[in-house]
């Protein structure tokens, strides 16, 4: 059963409660979506560690149920 | 966690070569989307790499996500470093990062500067 954008965003801004999350129905099939995400705690991270903390706070549904997840991350603009 | 063969070899693979691209399918025939993007990218930046197709052994298929604690494929490694997977390859390769990583590197690549 493929995630829902809610699932998605429910998840993330648990982890990080100041996340905004962008999504992108990038294939109206409610499975393959483009996130991007915001958050402050990803301040001095690599991008690989950004992307590893929001697989993290998916937990580890990325590349299980969810195999598309077309994932872009900034830090919020201070 | 290294003397389990699958990470041996994998650690090898990634300290023999300079650019090590692990992907479902080949350079030739991409087997997946992602990957066949990854593979156009290196192409455009004129880059030798080797192609590893993790369909050819499920043992790295699942071995390689566990060595870079990261859950999908591709997976790029530069000089022995996981560089990322399709978006982070995609969103460097846009911001001319991807480029400057291979020339600080000194990794031969298609130079066309200017």
């Amino acid at each position: 059963m493929p995630m829902s954008s809610a699932d998605i965003e429910r998840l993330i801004k648990i982890k990080f409660p100041d996340a905004s999350v962008q999504l992108t129905d990038l294939a109206g099939d409610n499975d393959h979506w483009a996130a991007h995400v915001v958050t402050s705690a990803f301040k001095g991270k690599s991008r690989v560690q950004q992307h590893q903390m929001v697989y993290d706070a998916l937990g580890g549904r990325m590349g299980g149920v969810l195999h598309a997840l077309q994932l872009t991350t900034a830090l919020p603009a201070d | 966690m290294a003397e389990d063969p699958v990470q041996a070899t994998i650690a090898k693979t990634i300290a023999d070569n300079d650019v090590v691209l692990f992907m479902k399918g080949t350079r030739q025939f991409p087997q997946c989307g992602f990957s066949a993007t990854a593979v156009k990218i290196l192409d455009h930046l004129g880059v030798p790499f080797k192609d590893v197709n993790v369909l050819d052994d499920m043992g790295v298929r699942d071995g390689i996500k566990n060595y870079s604690n990261w859950p999908t494929i591709p997976q790029l490694y530069v000089k022995g470093e996981f560089v990322g997977g399709c978006d982070i390859m995609r969103e460097m390769y846009q911001a001319g990062e991807l480029h400057d990583l291979i020339c600080e590197k000194g990794i031969p690549h298609a130079h066309h500067h200017g």
